[in-house]
């Protein structure tokens, strides 16, 4: 019963979704809208789910005095101090505003501005032209670089142009190949999801 | 190990010293580079521009979270400042919880700038879960995912939501995100509904979304900062974007010179002193 319900759930709403796209009648419509809508009540309970995961994970990281658990104290009181700010409303010029804007804007800008450093540093370190491949890769890498900022423009007019040439010929038919490699895969996983033979959404391994 | 081998294992933070002198100093003494615009930008920036003033809104997804913030912000602030010098009439919304606030603060920013007046001139839709529930939704009915605004009113009452039913009525959405959100708008909002979109990432995405710029899946895209530069620099109101153009300019000629300088100390190393060259140290 545990497995067999969610299986057939699966599998309706899966033709379900299919098929509707060819059938516009009302009340097959009416249906689309009625699953979308669940749908996205379903997807907020994944906030709620990953909530949960994640104090419970660093609970057990307290409790079992793992190193580095004074970490998990601050996210407590971080998780804390934001969802008690939350409860008194968030408008412009409220204490969970103040904190977003003053706290996590700037921490999380720093963190991804920080990869401009270890970019440098590891492109000084290893960035070299061992192989046709690699030698390619640093030049097309380069003249991208080059072309991407105002002072490509000011060294030789042909630098933005030839980057525009890697964006739109060699880079685009490589994504091309991927994205539909990465398409037909995602038919074949739901296909397999519809039909029971990939089972690993239900919490196994089978 | 010879000179060239020892000149591969300096100090790292020699690096990041000469990274954090070429980020600051342009912000000291400007160079002023000139902004060269690019097909894409000219083609959103020419999409916005045909919306007749005062009519259907501009929808803007604010799809990006903090970690993007200093990209994609600027191309938030000049969309709006672009609409609203227009009188294009804008609604807002995101698709990420973290994206409410910055797209509040920017909306409200440069609303007040322009006099712009909530529920007449704009619109704050805030933030729905599930991605492509949302889009596909809004492509039936927005009142059925967003049925109010972000401050509780209902979307009938908004008189500038008046006949705004799905993507018929929305001349163009355009999504700012620094994850694979846009394909989830090209996918389930132009596919089935031929909804015009543009977008906004960093620049790390931007060559993934090229081929839907050559198939006109995209009307138009902005990537990353050169992008908002060369949006700021079209609606003659140089900002974020282009200050960080001299930066980054520096930053991008410095890179190349570490990897040039990296090469040849490397294939020094190699000729004279091949059993002590260095150079796969970690970064």
């Amino acid at each position: 019963m545990r497995r067999h319900v969610p299986l057939a759930l699966c599998f309706i709403a899966g033709v379900f979704m299919a098929i509707q796209y060819f059938i516009p009648h009302p009340s097959v419509q009416a249906w689309y809208e009625r699953l979308l809508a669940w749908l996205q009540t379903l997807l907020a309970f994944a906030f709620l789910i990953g909530t949960v995961s994640l104090v419970r994970l660093h609970a057990h990281k307290i409790g079992h005095k793992v190193a580095g658990r004074g970490y998990s104290w601050v996210l407590f009181v971080g998780l804390g101090l934001m969802v008690g700010f939350g409860f008194k409303g968030r408008a412009p010029g409220s204490p969970f505003d103040f904190m977003f804007q003053n706290v996590q804007v700037p921490i999380e800008g720093t963190m991804f501005s920080l990869l401009a450093f270890y970019i440098a540093s590891a492109a000084f370190r290893a960035f070299r032209a061992r192989t046709l491949e690699a030698t390619l890769l640093l030049l097309a890498a380069t003249i991208v670089m080059l072309g991407r900022v105002p002072v490509g423009d000011l060294l030789h007019r042909s630098i933005p142009a030839a980057t525009d040439w890697i964006l739109n010929v060699p880079n685009m038919a490589s994504k091309r190949g991927i994205m539909i490699g990465v398409g037909l895969g995602m038919m074949a996983t739901a296909l397999k999801i519809m039909l029971g033979i990939e089972r690993a959404w239900m919490g196994g391994t089978d | 190990m010879n000179r060239l081998g020892k000149f591969l294992q300096i100090d790292r933070r020699w690096i990041f010293l000469a990274i954090l002198i070429a980020v600051l100093a342009p912000f000291i003494w400007p160079m002023g580079l000139p902004i060269v615009i690019t097909k894409p930008v000219q083609d959103l920036y020419n999409a916005v521009d045909a919306i007749p003033p005062n009519g259907e809104p501009l929808f803007i997804s604010i799809d990006y979270s903090p970690s993007t913030v200093p990209e994609l912000d600027p191309m938030a602030l000049a969309i709006l400042r672009h609409a609203f010098s227009k009188d294009i009439r804008v609604a807002v919304l995101t698709l990420d919880p973290a994206g409410y606030g910055l797209a509040e603060r920017a909306l409200e920013a440069v609303a007040a700038e322009f006099g712009k007046e909530r529920h007449k001139d704009y619109v704050f839709l805030g933030f729905q879960p599930g991605i492509s529930a949302v889009v596909l939704g809004m492509g039936i009915n927005i009142r059925n995912v967003f049925p109010e605004d972000a401050y509780g009113t209902p979307l009938s009452e908004i008189p500038m939501m008046e006949g705004i039913r799905n993507y018929d009525q929305i001349p163009l959405l355009i999504t700012l995100s620094g994850t694979a959100v846009v394909e989830a708008w090209v996918i389930y909002a132009h596919q089935p509904y031929d909804a015009q979109i543009g977008a906004g990432v960093t620049a790390v995405m931007a060559t993934d979304y090229y081929p839907f710029l050559d198939t006109g899946q995209l009307v138009g895209m902005l990537g990353g900062m050169r992008g908002a530069a060369e949006y700021e620099t079209l609606i003659d109101r140089h900002d974020a974007g282009v200050r960080g153009m001299d930066s980054q300019s520096v930053i991008h000629i410095l890179i190349i010179v570490l990897i040039v300088v990296g090469n040849i100390a490397y294939f020094g190393s190699r000729k004279r002193a091949p059993e002590t060259a260095g150079g796969d140290a970690a970064a």
